[in-house]
């Protein structure tokens, strides 16, 4: 079966503009939270994007793009307008979102209702597969390509859908991500109505008084290719991703399975899926987003995929220190994942003072926590991601 | 529509496109849509400020056709004196 090798990461979030310095930040335990809320105040689209190429991308397209230059740069294949490593028909691309163009939606509805033209950009701006398109177009990638929607598992499910295309043999390389800017007062006002927003604005995945999510933004972006012909053209392999996983709860809109069985069906198909046993995983980089619901099903679905094992492996969030970026959370997570498998240790979850006592889980706290010993192989993690609308996905990345 | 100045309509247009992100140095009555890289959304957008400033409908066939600035020039001045 062909190996999914990863030669490209490429991050934009609301701890700044880089993987490097999302990886470095989070382990460092530095927030990029702000009054409540995770923009990406760093990220200024003209630094990657001309005056006119910004106008005509969404927030949520311009992050992904940018997240893209770094990610396409790392792996070798340099700048738009440089020639490919592959046919480009042999490139696909697959990028989730949540929403899709959320700013350009609400700006455009509002002016609808004021009498103002609606713009001839608001469709291909506001459409959830343009960020895919976008990437595309930037880079004359002619292979396989959509967009995938799962909500907060959009961006796992998009690499998930990656990996799946290598193995069937439609693509050389593709481009998989997520990508959300989705800080709009209608975002704001409809997760604040379900009460999945933090009333505090503090992110604290596990916690004893965690309260909700905080509403961040941002783009992961990581070129996969195949790893022989990869390594053939020698690149740099930065990690794999062995397995995948996917599964729907059928249970309620938007809450998760009470005993996590749902989640834990896509954990499960996953680890079958790389070939490995619970006991081989060495961190869980969880979805953890610091609602009630989520981090109670979340610990019940991780205990009934990886069993006793579950508690002798780290666990943490990332949303503690960025936020909860929806569909970009699951590709910005594997990004910060590859790199926390690079250097062999567990970054930790912010905030978490008082662990909550019914969340029986080895959490990192503070420090980092390096990775146990695991003689000659490289350590392996599980990157989980939930939804609303009951989607679960699961993927196994190891180090190179 | 009373005294639509092709001075105006022309100084309009140009402002329009360099608003929508073509380049300034590039803008000219000659420039062609193809040499500023303006597609057939930007001239939907321009078609947009022009029925809103002058009340001239520019239709997709009419656009379609327009290749330079000042083909846009001539068909809004020819559209407003109707």
């Amino acid at each position: 079966m062909t190996d999914a090798a990863i030669t490209g990461i490429g991050a934009v979030t609301a701890l700044g503009v880089g993987a490097e310095t999302l990886f470095t930040g989070w382990a460092g335990g530095r927030s990029g939270i702000v009054d409540g809320e995770a923009p990406a105040a760093d990220f200024e689209p003209t630094d990657f994007l001309s005056r006119k190429e910004a106008r005509r991308a969404d927030r949520s397209s311009q992050l992904l793009l940018a997240a893209g230059d770094e990610a396409f740069a790392q792996a070798g294949w340099g700048s738009p307008g440089d020639e490919l490593p592959y046919d480009p028909a042999r490139i696909g691309s697959i990028i989730g979102s949540g929403i899709g163009g959320f700013i350009t939606l609400t700006e455009n509805h509002k002016a609808l209702l004021e009498g103002r033209p609606v713009s001839a950009l608001a469709i291909p701006l506001l459409m959830a597969n343009g960020p895919t398109g976008q990437i595309a177009l930037r880079r004359g990638l002619l292979g396989p390509s959509w967009g995938t929607v799962s909500a907060c598992a959009a961006g796992a499910n998009a690499i998930a859908s990656g990996v799946r295309e290598l193995r069937a043999g439609t693509v050389d390389a593709i481009v998989v991500g997520g990508t959300e800017a989705s800080i709009v007062d209608l975002a704001r006002a409809g997760f604040g109505a379900m009460n999945a927003l933090s009333p505090t604005g503090r992110s604290r995945p596990f916690h004893a008084e965690r309260d909700g999510f905080v509403l961040g933004e941002g783009a992961g972006a990581l070129i996969l290719e195949d790893a022989d012909k990869a390594r053939e053209r020698g690149a740099t392999i930065l990690g794999y991703v062995r397995g995948v996983g996917a599964s729907q709860d059928a249970h309620h809109l938007s809450a998760p399975t009470p005993d996590g069985s749902g989640a834990a069906r896509a954990v499960t198909q996953s680890l079958a899926d790389a070939g490995i046993e619970p006991t081989d995983v060495d961190y869980v980089n969880a979805h953890g987003t610091g609602t009630p619901l989520n981090d109670a099903s979340e610990t019940a679905a991780m205990r009934l995929a990886l069993g006793d094992h579950l508690s002798t492996i780290p666990i943490s969030s990332l949303k503690s220190a960025i936020g909860h970026s929806l569909g970009a959370a699951g590709a910005i997570e594997a990004v910060a994942t590859v790199r926390a498998l690079q250097e062999r240790i567990a970054p930790p979850t912010l905030n978490l003072d008082q662990p909550d006592p019914e969340l029986d889980l080895l959490h990192v706290q503070g420090e980092p926590m390096p990775l146990r010993e695991t003689n000659g192989r490289a350590p392996i993690a599980l990157s989980t991601s939930f939804g609303f609308g009951g989607h679960n996905a699961c993927l196994v990345l190891q180090g190179a | 529509m009373s005294t639509v100045t092709r001075e105006d309509v022309e100084a309009l247009v140009i402002s329009s496109l360099e608003e929508l992100g073509a380049e300034a140095d590039a803008l000219s009555p000659t420039a062609t849509f193809e040499e500023l890289d303006v597609d057939s959304l930007d001239l939907a957008e321009l078609s947009q400020i022009v029925e809103e400033k002058y009340g001239v409908k520019l239709q997709g066939e009419d656009v379609a056709k327009l290749q330079t600035v000042a083909d846009a020039v001539d068909l809004i001045v020819e559209r407003a004196a109707q």
